[in-house]
């Protein structure tokens, strides 16, 4: 068996996405590589290289893969991924992007999302909204799949030495371009990379409270999000999101304030390590899923809680 | 222009589907159908855009058992001016809903495509990268805003920390995220106007497609369950508990 691991980066650097696919990768056996496609990302290669337990690290470095423009890369993909047993990329806004595309240019079905590696074809993955986990098994002669980062521990970012191999190949498919991109630029860590997350729903009221949430995060070194409810209401934007349909956490400590707890939440944060909630609903469905549950109103709880850490 | 809308029929979100005791299948037997949230977006911003002058047809396609004529109706509820039911009670993987949907892009040279990011069924987010990949069209996805000028169409996708703009050759397709746009209400005039709009029917196998699965489903479980925990009396307690029983803070 061999395996193709789509590197998240951002050219400079890896970003930590990868390391989780790559245990996925060992978990399925024999040996994981890493592509890396971009533009003067020579310091991505480099990190990937270091990552233990890597064989090779084969380096696409054209203009064309800049941005990772899906059409161009995932043609890239495809090509290099024909020789695999498997393609691995993260499942995250840019693995989901391009991962399906290079699947139908191999002309295989993709598996999305798994959660877990039961043999080498064959996988778990949530569907319904993740109210029900599936055993899928692939008959395709590649398996293209996108990993769920929070289900796999993040491999070592030292210890290996893989080779780095230059690859010729620029594809770009001259139907689609760049045209700018708008980050949140913050000091906090990112969500889904957090080991602590805070996070606020509806019952923050407006997005001016969040600034409690944003102090209790910089005394914890945190991150926050919301609830779709939040983010609905327009209180934040939708890049904090934590649920089905945003981002999905498990962090070592996840703080729900002013959620009640719906289904699309839980789908985003149950697997967190310690979960606490506070609410001043004591019926809100959050305190089944709660390790620590406090009923109590947040406006007085938060900075309480912020002045005690 | 004409733009290809496709929908798909689902189970209701707010239904909580539940795994059949033996494991087998979901238990969906008599549960509500609707339209896929994402497809009805889709729905509506191909009518903001015939509202607005750019399009001048829109064309909705299911594909699924019969009944997904009821999806395509809805669609033309809420504007779309005809449709085409690919007919199968086959589970369609999204490759072969890719499949099928290139076949009738193909036929119809829609100048834009709008889909839904995900369906949620299958959670799987796939078809429309996949379509692109078969078509060799461009994607949009997860996209949150779509301006259509001058041949081109400049799409904002909702990313990882973020917003990106790209700018794509038409045809392309685009697939909705959720602040898109809010989708309308059907008007009681409009639901009795789509029904004598024309809906034809094919069927995979006269689109030229295989549409045998390639994953194979061996069991469905529910997710493990979460203990509630305990109740706190007080932030005090709460931060005592936080560091020295769960010992996540220091």
């Amino acid at each position: 068996m061999s395996i193709l691991v789509i590197a998240e980066h951002d050219n400079a650097s890896l970003k930590g996405a990868t390391l989780n696919v790559v245990t996925a990768a060992k978990a399925i056996g024999g040996d994981v590589e890493i592509l890396v496609a971009g533009s003067n990302c020579g310091g991505a290669a480099e990190a990937a290289a270091k990552v233990e337990g890597v064989a090779k690290v084969l380096v696409a470095d054209n203009a064309a893969y800049e941005h990772q423009l899906a059409e161009n890369t995932a043609l890239l993909i495809a090509e290099v991924g024909k020789n695999y047993t498997h393609v691995l990329a993260p499942a995250t806004s840019n693995g989901k992007n391009i991962a399906p595309r290079a699947a139908a240019l191999l002309d295989v079905q993709a598996i999305s999302d798994i959660i877990s590696v039961e043999s080498a074809d064959t996988f778990k993955r949530p569907v319904y909204a993740g109210n029900v986990i599936a055993t899928v098994q692939s008959s395709d002669a590649v398996k293209v799949i996108t990993v769920r980062g929070t289900a796999f521990d993040a491999a070592a970012t030292e210890g290996g030495s893989a080779a780095v191999e230059a690859l010729a190949s620029a594809t770009d498919a001259g139907i689609s371009s760049f045209v700018g991109e708008e980050l949140a630029v913050s000091d906090r860590p990112e969500l889904t990379a957090a080991s602590i997350v805070i996070s606020g729903g509806r019952g923050m009221q407006n997005g001016d409270n969040f600034e409690m949430l944003y102090k209790v995060a910089d005394k914890l070194g945190a991150a926050v999000g919301a609830s779709r409810a939040a983010v609905d209401a327009g209180f934040v934007p939708n890049d904090m999101q934590v649920g089905q349909t945003g981002k999905i956490v498990a962090p070592d400590l996840y703080v729900a304030v002013g959620i009640s707890g719906a289904i699309q939440h839980l789908a985003g944060m149950k697997d967190s390590k310690v979960i606490v909630a506070i609410n001043k609903d004591e019926e809100a469905p959050i305190f089944q899923v709660a390790d620590y549950g406090l009923v109590a109103d947040l406006f007085e709880a938060v900075p309480e809680l912020e002045g005690k850490i | 222009m004409k733009i290809l809308v496709a929908v798909k029929r689902v189970v209701d979100y707010n239904v909580k589907v539940r795994p059949k005791s033996d494991g087998t299948d979901v238990d969906i037997a008599n549960a509500k159908m609707s339209i896929n949230p994402f497809c009805e977006i889709a729905v509506e911003e191909a009518v903001r855009l015939k509202e607005k002058g750019v399009a001048t047809e829109i064309v909705a396609v299911s594909m699924g058992p019969k009944q997904s004529q009821e999806q395509i109706r809805t669609a033309m509820a809420l504007g779309a001016d005809r449709g085409i039911l690919v007919e199968t009670d086959a589970e369609l993987q999204p490759l072969a809903v890719a499949k099928c949907l290139n076949a009738i892009v193909a036929k119809e040279s829609p100048d834009l495509i709008i889909m839904g990011k995900q369906t949620i069924d299958g959670d799987n987010n796939q078809t429309g990268q996949m379509l692109g990949a078969l078509a060799g069209l461009p994607q949009g996805t997860f996209a949150s805003e779509v301006d259509v000028a001058e041949g081109k169409v400049k799409v904002t996708r909702e990313i990882d920390g973020g917003l990106q703009t790209v700018e794509l050759n038409l045809p392309a397709i685009v697939t909705t995220d959720l602040r898109l746009n809010e989708p309308r209400y059907a008007s009681l005039p409009n639901i009795m106007k789509a029904k004598k709009k024309p809906l034809d029917t094919t069927t995979p196998e006269e689109l030229g497609v295989d549409a045998a699965p390639r994953v194979q489903t061996l069991k469905v479980e529910p997710p493990a369950e979460r203990q509630a925990g305990i109740k706190v009396a007080d932030v005090a307690e709460l931060v005592d508990k936080l560091k020295n029983e769960a010992k996540v803070i220091s």
